[in-house]
C-alpha cells in the first residue's frame, strides 16, 4: 500500500480488559507492530493486568454474558460451563491460525523487542507486587510515565 | 554489480519480486542490500530457505511463530537478523510476495 502519509513509527497499546477476547486484540496489534518494524509499548491496566499475572495469564476466559455478539441468550450464557466451553472453542480456532496462548504470545512480543508495563494505580488497588507478574514485565509505572514514554507515538486503547 | 542484478527484475506493488523464476541466490544478496542487510550469513539462509519451502507447500509465507518453532531460529535472533520487520524482509529476500497473515 502506498500513500503520502508519514508511516507510523511507534505505538502504545493499552489493554484494560481481562477476558480472552479483551486481551488478544491488543496483543495481536502489538506483535503486528513489531513485525512491521514499529516500536511497541504495552500498558496493562485494570482487569487487563490478568494477562501478565503469572498465575492467571494462561487461564483467561471468554465472557459469555453481556456480549450480544455471542448470539447467545444471556441466561444460557450464564449457565455453568458455558464460558469454559466458549473459551476452549475459541482457543482451538486461534491455534489453527497459529495465534499462541497468552503466556507464549507475551514472551514472543517481548523477544520481538516490545516493552510491557503494569499500571501503578491498579497494582496498588489490587494489592499486587512485581513478583505477581511474568518476568517479561519491565516495570510498574504511573499514568504520567506512560504518557512520557508514549511521546511521539500513537496511543491505542483496547 | 550486485545492485544491478536486482534492478531490472519486475516487482509487484510492494516491491517484492513479481516472478519467482527471476530469483536466485545472487538476486537474494542484492535484495538483502536493498533492505540494509550487507551480508547474508548461514543463519539468514536458514530462514530464507525455510520460507521458500513453506511457501512451496502452503502457498503463503509462514507466521513468525511457525518460523521460530520450525526453522530453529528464535524470535530474538530473527529480529536481529532481519531488523525492522523479519517476516516481510525475509519474504522479500526469499523472492516471495509480502506475507498475508497477521501473526
Amino acid at each position: 500500500m502506498t500513500n503520502n502519509h508519514q508511516p507510523i513509527e511507534k505505538v502504545s497499546i493499552i489493554i484494560s480488559r481481562g477476558s480472552l477476547e479483551g486481551v488478544y486484540p491488543g496483543l495481536i496489534m502489538a506483535n503486528g507492530a513489531r513485525m512491521e518494524g514499529i516500536e511497541a509499548t504495552l500498558f496493562f491496566t485494570f482487569f487487563g493486568l490478568d494477562a501478565i499475572i503469572r498465575k492467571r495469564m494462561d487461564h483467561l476466559k471468554v465472557a459469555t454474558v453481556g456480549n450480544p455478539a455471542m448470539h447467545l441468550p444471556t441466561l444460557l450464557g450464564a449457565m455453568p460451563g458455558m464460558s469454559a466451553f466458549a473459551t476452549s472453542r475459541m482457543k482451538r480456532e486461534m491455534e489453527k491460525l497459529d495465534i499462541p496462548p497468552v503466556g507464549e504470545f507475551i514472551e514472543m512480543i517481548h523477544d520481538a523487542g516490545g516493552t510491557l508495563y503494569a499500571c501503578k494505580a491498579t497494582v496498588d488497588m489490587f494489592h499486587l507486587s512485581k513478583e505477581d507478574f511474568c518476568p517479561q514485565v519491565e516495570d510498574i509505572i504511573s499514568v504520567g510515565q506512560f504518557y512520557e514514554m508514549s511521546a511521539g507515538g500513537q496511543i491505542i486503547f483496547t | 554489480m550486485t545492485l544491478t542484478v536486482a534492478a531490472d527484475i519486475a516487482r509487484d506493488a510492494d516491491g517484492h519480486i513479481a516472478n519467482r523464476s527471476d530469483w536466485n541466490e545472487e538476486v537474494a544478496v542484492a535484495l538483502a542490500r536493498e533492505e540494509g542487510i550487507e551480508e547474508l550469513t548461514d543463519r539468514h539462509w536458514a530462514v530464507i530457505n525455510f520460507m521458500r519451502k513453506e511457501f512451496d507447500s502452503k502457498g503463503d509465507a509462514p507466521s513468525i511463530r511457525k518460523l521460530t518453532k520450525e526453522s530453529g531460529v528464535s524470535t530474538k535472533e530473527l529480529y536481529a537478523l532481519f531488523p525492522k520487520g523479519p517476516a516481510k524482509k525475509s519474504a522479500k529476500i526469499a523472492g516471495l510476495p509480502k506475507p498475508k497473515g497477521c501473526i
